[in-house]
């Protein structure tokens, strides 16, 4: 996932399919819906996604379902700069969708994808990005089975926009949502918090750290799979901190609950290079966004086997037991810091934004 | 995990340890003032301030950069930022703070070219990047950012920059402190001074402060260690009935400071009186471009200096930071002023004192 921009492919062509001599850039006639349109869907999205479901390049995908409840969600991804160090708006617009559709209990099924292209946008920047979105899908298991592409005017977007949906299918047996939290449930985080935020903030800011900070984009639905598979109904809730950070899911959950949660600030993993990028610019890691990986609430008779799984897994080798949910002020989420005392774990008002001094 | 310079700090056994020993110490109640804002933070965020004995009151000080910003002059920010030649670079800190009708943020969503920085010396880029365009650095805070802001005007000036500016309201901490001190109302009677601003300026002149109000100042440092050695150290002195400045944050402070800095701010900068928001002009208290760096001056290229301004009856943020009422005992708090609809700066700022009392001292 992390290394998707450079990898070799082998079942794609590393070279553009649209040959650079032809059309370096996305120009209007690209989205005009003519022969410039087919060209780009049949030769780059159609060579890289290619699937059964999408190879009619029909109006739409037609499914076969598996027994179950159905999940549906969608997303847009708008990230700036289009590429960094851990990934690209090409694998995130797959792992958050997929995320998405996992934290609902559901097995990933089928994506589609919308393109917004920027008249001028070097032709090679959207293979790059429709290659690692191909490889995103496979690793996931997922296909994406039915898309759509608009250019805009130049200066009218930012390079490229992506909006995924995904659907899937909860399983029986699973029952997962944030109002199902109870007191006296653990409260599970899959590993290290902020990578992806400062990530991108260090690279959108030109900020050089002594080691290059990487997204955690991943896909989720592997981990959540094998957790789902061994504990069922006992999984209570599952939520993916991604913007507002652990501080916003958690409020989330205590909120949707009507419990409270308490955290212990000691027991939260954070990478040292990542707590230092946020100590220098005076952001809180609880409010950084993540997009790899995820809270679980389980039954305390399962908290012990849960973090067992998870350390199990490459995605979940850090995971921790960071809190538990009581009865005391509900809707609220309260920690208790690392000198020990207790703070308020509040939702994020507006933008984190660096301080003066 | 641990992480050296900040670990040793935030140690849990030696906290313990420290709030044993004040508890110890203390035998009548005192009331302290922490001078910073970000040490506010800490002592809130960290819950240390429930952690202390209930005989020992602490008050917020003044320093908190963005919220001392007089009302008026974030409404001539505000007035540059939406001239359309205008590249408005600011610290991000600011961008949120309401001005009379908008804030920085709101006319960067309505087309202004609002940029948040993390270095004055980054405003000089796009100036030099940017030749077409006036760029202008929003130049607030206290001794801590003006040796950098100074180096921006320096630099500026050596390159020979006709399209860059500053907007200027730099205040200084020692003014604060007397008339916090002179006022009647007050009920400081031990400070800890801000440790970053001594880094820069060095502690000689709270020397003849602590003299004359017969108060003990301590310069601390930022970390949960720093300000439980600096209460310790304080009600020590209270206890003893001994006045005088001492230094907690020697890893960081000497008594003269850092000389280059201090030169090059008088070098660009000169004192004049200054209004502080919700508190009022207080003299000397702030710094000025000098004549010989006067076309520098923002407020004086676009002709703003005119705009006044009326503070919201309702804030009583004057109050807060001169540490006679805390936040939670201002009526608007958390009701009519929150940091989506805030009356006054302390709210929004990440180092106000209101906004510290929101996000991590609300009572379940």
């Amino acid at each position: 996932m992390s290394d998707a921009g450079n990898a070799p492919v082998e079942y794609l062509g590393l070279q553009c399919p649209i040959p650079l001599s032809e059309y370096p850039q996305v120009t209007l006639a690209h989205g005009g819906g003519g022969r410039l349109t087919h060209a780009l869907i049949e030769r780059m999205f159609l060579a890289a996604f290619r699937n059964p479901a999408l190879e009619p390049l029909h109006d739409g995908a037609v499914l076969e379902v598996p027994a179950g409840r159905l999940a549906l969600t969608t997303d847009s991804y708008v990230v700036s700069p289009l590429f960094f160090p851990g990934g690209d708006i090409g694998s995130l617009a797959v792992h958050g969708t997929v995320n998405d559709l996992a934290m609902c209990g559901a097995r990933p099924l089928a994506l589609t994808a919308g393109f917004v292209l920027e008249e001028g946008l070097p032709m090679d920047d959207l293979w790059r990005i429709v290659r690692s979105m191909a490889r995103a899908a496979k690793d996931a298991g997922v296909s994406v089975v039915t898309g759509d592409t608009k250019v805009v005017d130049r200066g009218k977007g930012d390079g490229v926009f992506i909006n995924t949906s995904g659907i899937g299918v909860v399983p029986p047996g699973v029952d997962v949502a944030p109002a199902r939290a109870r007191p006296g449930d653990r409260v599970l985080l899959s590993g290290r918090i902020a990578d992806h935020g400062v990530a991108i903030l260090s690279v959108r800011e030109g900020l050089a750290f002594e080691t290059t900070i990487a997204s955690d984009s991943a896909a989720l639905n592997g981990i959540v799979g094998g957790l789902l598979d061994a504990l069922g109904e006992r999984v209570h809730v599952l939520r993916d901190p991604t913007r507002g950070g652990l501080a916003s899911a958690t409020n989330e959950i205590a909120a949707s609950a009507r419990a409270g949660l308490r955290l212990e600030e000691t027991a939260i993993p954070l990478a040292d290079q990542v707590r230092g990028a946020c100590e220098i610019l005076g952001l809180d890691p609880l409010y950084v966004a993540n997009e790899g990986k995820f809270l679980a609430v389980v039954a305390p008779e399962v908290a012990g086997p849960a973090l067992a799984l998870l350390r199990a897994h490459p995605l979940g080798h850090e995971a921790a037991v960071i809190g538990e949910v009581v009865a005391e002020h509900p809707g609220r989420v309260f920690m208790r810091s690392r000198i020990g005392g207790m703070r308020v774990v509040d939702m994020l008002s507006g933008e984190q934004l660096p301080r003066i001094c | 995990m641990t992480m050296r310079f900040v670990d040793e700090y935030r140690d849990a056994d030696r906290a313990r340890q420290y709030l044993r020993l004040i508890a110890r110490t203390v035998t009548r109640p005192w009331t302290l003032m922490e001078i910073c804002g970000g040490q506010t933070h800490t002592f809130v965020k960290s819950g240390l301030d429930r952690l202390l004995p209930e005989s020992l009151t602490l008050v917020h000080g003044p320093g908190c950069p963005v919220c001392v910003t007089p009302l008026e002059l974030i409404d001539r920010a505000l007035a540059v930022a939406a001239r359309p030649e205008v590249l408005f670079t600011s610290f991000g800190d600011m961008l949120r703070v309401p001005g009379s009708a908008t804030d920085l943020l709101s006319v960067k969503a309505r087309g202004g070219d609002v940029r948040m920085v993390y270095s004055p010396l980054d405003a000089v880029k796009l100036a030099q990047r940017h030749p077409d365009r006036q760029v202008v650095f929003f130049a607030v805070g206290f001794e801590t950012t003006a040796p950098a802001n100074a180096m921006a005007v320096w630099q500026a000036d050596k390159l020979g920059l006709a399209n860059f500016s500053i907007l200027c309201s730099h205040v200084l901490v020692p003014p604060a402190m007397e008339a916090i001190l002179g006022s009647p109302a007050s009920r400081v009677q031990g400070f800890l001074a801000a440790g970053h601003v001594c880094a820069v300026m060095g502690f000689r002149e709270y020397e003849p402060i602590a003299a004359r109000h017969r108060v003990p100042i301590v310069v601390t440092g930022f970390e949960p260690l720093d300000l439980l050695q600096g209460v310790y150290l304080a009600v020590r002195a209270l206890e003893a009935g001994r006045f005088g400045v001492e230094n907690q944050y020697a890893r960081a402070v000497t008594r003269d400071g850092n000389l280059p800095a201090q030169a090059l701010m008088r070098e660009v900068f000169e004192v004049c009186d200054r209004a502080w928001r919700g508190i009022g002009v207080i003299p000397a208290s702030g710094l000025a471009l000098r004549a010989r760096y006067a076309g520098f001056d923002a407020a004086r290229r676009f002709a703003v200096g005119g705009i006044t301004a009326q503070e919201s009856p309702l804030c009583i943020a004057g109050q807060i930071m001169q540490g006679l009422k805390k936040p939670h005992e201002c009526s608007a708090f958390g009701t009519l002023c929150t940091p989506e609809h805030p009356l006054g700066a302390p709210m929004v700022s990440s180092e106000g004192a209101c906004a510290a009392y929101y996000h991590y001292a609300r009572t379940p």
